[in-house]
């Protein structure tokens, strides 16, 4: 309880929210290192994913990989990283592409798989190419299930980002470690506060981001306004 | 002309699905595929697109082996209408009739509002495009099916059992529709379904297969059913059922058509 309102004095200090260690430049870090990570892991497992889902070989291939990578302890791959790579951001970032690579291939995979081969099929016969099933048709109809991955993906990285600081001076883990050795533990909580309030936050904009996704793309019809005519009305044949 | 020469397909693993079936459909008619579920009839017309390529045997469109054409220009070529519409759902019905004749590099505009006047060469409201397929009953699916195979204006239509999945009284106004279309507009229709009064009202031929796509029979809807060829084509046309069994009575002067089970069915104009 009294640490809580030590935190709590500890974020409102004025002198907390300037210069080069305070939060506003380490939430920016923390995002920044976030982003990247989720970015890479997209630019590596959205392609790979989509194409898994769309000719649905190599299912196989994703749960092995999910399995494997979900399997490594971020905390021990970073360490090991850091033994080879030394101080500095290449090691936490590779570490976070890792962990967040599962979550993106498996949104990309199960979204495109689960599309109706119904409607992919119809989309062939009337002459559509595999690309344009791909762009057209397969993406946008799994754009939700795709960005829940991406959703996932993000959480774990910007909770995990803080693990940054480990070989660092980045980010909100800072915070945490710098608070760990000065046994300061009002910037510690202060630190985990900060990350938690930012997952909420990317949290809450990917939420709004799926269900715009859904909405627009995936399924317009259920979007309020267009659907003012339940009836069904037809011309009188002639 | 399409031809069938000796069209047979083995699925991977699975016993023959058609065996030598061979057809000519001629221009500008429609000929009907009708037989029971299982019986080849999507295998045969899936072959005309190349959605399946045969194990032996080759279909001819106008003398020339699809084998020859690229698949997907073969397919923008030919109108192809299933049974639950296949509509894009993410797409609004404009955009969904607009489909093949952007794809082939129409702009979107012009594509757009030749969909809009195909809405009403269907019997629908073109204020019904900017809905998506999701916001129609099932009819109005079914036609703006039909509307997406004639936007890129083929010579062929390909009808997948187009109207099977709607209630009986709407699949008659669809079928009146096509009829009333097919008058205007004279393509070379393959039909397939399952219920043999649908095909003897479509097709100028009917071709009745059995298991395998062998063909029991084919001829006109009259020829079949004035002489089932045998057994098998006698129970599937149901020549014996009491409603094909007309008679004429006499009533108060008039000639009345009556069926078997005495139930009157029409006048016989004088
Ligand atoms: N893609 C496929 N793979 C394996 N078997 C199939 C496939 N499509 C159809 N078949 C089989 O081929 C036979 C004919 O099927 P189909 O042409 O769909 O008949 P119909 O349209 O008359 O119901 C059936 O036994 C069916 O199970
Ligand atoms: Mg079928």
């Amino acid at each position: 309880m009294n640490l809580f309102l030590d935190a709590l004095a500890w974020l409102t200090d004025p002198a907390h929210w300037t210069g080069p260690g305070g939060v506003p430049t380490r939430v920016l870090q923390h995002l920044a290192i976030t982003f990247a990570a989720v970015t890479a892991a997209a630019i590596l497992a959205l392609p790979a994913g989509v194409l898994i889902g769309h000719t649905r070989k190599g299912a196989g291939l994703v749960g092995a990989i999910a399995g494997a990578a979900r399997a490594i302890p971020t905390l021990g791959l970073l360490t090991l990283l850091g033994l080879a790579l030394g101080i500095g951001l290449k090691a936490p970032l590779i570490a976070l592409i890792v962990l967040a690579v599962p979550s993106v291939l498996a949104g990309a995979y199960a979204g495109v798989q689960n599309v109706d081969t119904a409607i992919t099929g119809a989309a062939r016969a009337i002459g559509m190419n595999p690309r344009q099933i791909v762009f057209q048709v397969e993406i946008p109809l799994a754009a939700p299930v795709l960005i829940g991955g991406l959703r996932a993906a993000t959480l774990q990285v910007v909770a995990t980002a803080t693990l940054a600081a480990y070989t660092a001076d980045f980010g909100l883990g800072r915070y945490l470690f710098s608070g760990l050795k000065s046994r300061d533990y009002a910037e510690m909580l202060a630190g985990a506060l900060l990350v938690a309030a930012l997952a909420l936050l990317l949290e809450l904009l990917f939420a709004a981001g799926q269900r715009l996704a859904a909405k627009r793309i995936a399924a317009p019809a259920h979007e309020k306004g267009a659907a003012e005519s339940d009836s069904p009305r037809e011309k009188e044949p002639v | 002309m399409i031809e069938f020469e000796t069209v047979s397909k083995t699925y991977p693993g699975q016993s023959v699905a058609v065996a030598d079936f061979s057809l000519v459909v001629p221009s500008h008619r429609t000929v009907v595929l009708v037989g029971s579920s299982g019986s080849g009839k999507s295998t045969l017309l899936r072959t005309v697109n190349r959605m399946v390529e045969p194990t032996s045997g080759r279909v001819l469109i106008d003398d020339e082996d699809v084998r020859e054409r690229d698949p997907v220009a073969l397919r923008r070529s030919i109108g192809y209408v299933l049974q639950h519409g296949g509509l894009l759902p993410h797409r609004s019905v404009l955009d969904n009739i607009a489909t093949v004749p952007v794809l082939k590099g129409t702009p979107k505009r012009r594509a757009r509002t030749a969909a809009s006047e195909l809405l009403e060469r269907v019997g629908l409201d073109p204020k019904i495009g900017r809905r998506y397929p999701g916001q129609l009953s099932g009819g109005q699916q079914q036609r703006v099916g039909v509307a997406r195979a004639l936007a890129a204006d083929p010579n062929i239509l390909l009808m997948d059992e187009p109207f099977g999945a709607v209630d009986p009284i709407m699949r008659r106004e669809l079928q009146e529709e096509l009829l009333r279309l097919q008058a205007e507009l004279h393509k070379t229709i393959v039909f397939v379904t399952h219920d043999i009064d649908e095909a003897f009202l479509l097709g100028d031929e009917v071709v009745v297969l059995r298991e395998g796509g062998v063909i029991a029979q084919r001829g006109t809807p009259a020829e079949i059913l004035g002489a089932p060829a045998d057994d098998f084509v006698r129970d599937f046309v149901g020549a014996d059922r009491a409603e094909r069994e007309l008679h004429i009575t006499t009533v108060d002067g008039r000639s009345i058509a009556v069926d078997g089970t005495g139930r009157p069915v029409g006048v016989l104009a004088p």
